[in-house]
């Protein structure tokens, strides 16, 4: 049950976090694919950079999935998959994948981890633009 | 007793650097640290937020600060 948390400047494989929370144990795997997206707010937009606070950001991903393991007690395994670095549109972001026995808690404790990570995980996004590029939410 | 600070995403940019060292006298607290910094950086108070983490952990404004702590600065969050 400990989870597989990760941050890494590799093209994430969607398939291999799937494998990671493979269980018998669980009848529902429920996962969340956070993709590049090619406008924000109705600007184009090119590509992405993700920085991260590597030590920082896998201590909060532990504090919130240790969270989602207090709310669903029934939770089977986690797996968190950040990407940082630049990444073009199109490409894999992060991937949440959560096993449980049943699927409701496994669509619920999916959000939660993916909300919560939005909110407190060390990471950051600078969007390029055609003209320039930008911190995303750095400024009121 | 003197401390260094990590920064990241728009608090590199803003100060120009991802490792400031602040001399002695240091700042005591995470309060002192923050009021220190927006005046020596106007712009850092601009942000949305600004928190600052000790030791991989949210620190509360009070939180003391000492030099062996590993102390950065938390601009808004973007992940996801």
């Amino acid at each position: 049950m400990t989870p597989h948390l990760e941050i890494t400047d590799q093209p994430i494989n969607v398939a291999a976090a799937l494998a990671a929370v493979q269980t018998d144990a669980a009848g529902a795997v429920n996962a969340f694919i956070g993709t590049v997206r090619n406008q924000s707010g109705g600007r184009p937009v090119r590509r992405l950079h993700y920085e991260s606070y590597d030590s920082m950001a896998l201590t909060q991903l532990g504090h919130v999935v240790a969270q989602a393991y207090e709310k669903w007690p029934m939770l089977q395994e986690v797996a968190v998959v950040h990407r940082k670095g630049t990444l073009a549109l199109g490409d894999v972001a992060v991937v949440v994948a959560v096993a449980t026995p049943h699927r409701a808690e496994s669509f619920a404790a999916c959000q939660f981890i993916i909300d919560t990570l939005k909110q407190v995980v060390t990471i950051w996004k600078r969007e390029e633009y055609e003209d320039g590029t930008e911190w995303v939410a750095a400024h009121p | 007793m003197s401390l260094k600070v990590s920064l990241f995403g728009i608090t590199r940019d803003i100060v120009g650097t991802s490792v400031i060292e602040l001399p002695a006298p240091a700042p005591a607290t995470v309060g002192e640290l923050l009021a220190e910094m927006r005046k020596q950086y106007p712009a850092l108070g601009e942000l949305r937020s600004c928190a600052v983490a000790v030791n991989n952990e949210y620190a509360s404004l009070d939180q003391p600060l000492h030099t062996v702590d590993e102390i950065a600065l938390i601009p808004p969050v973007a992940g996801g």
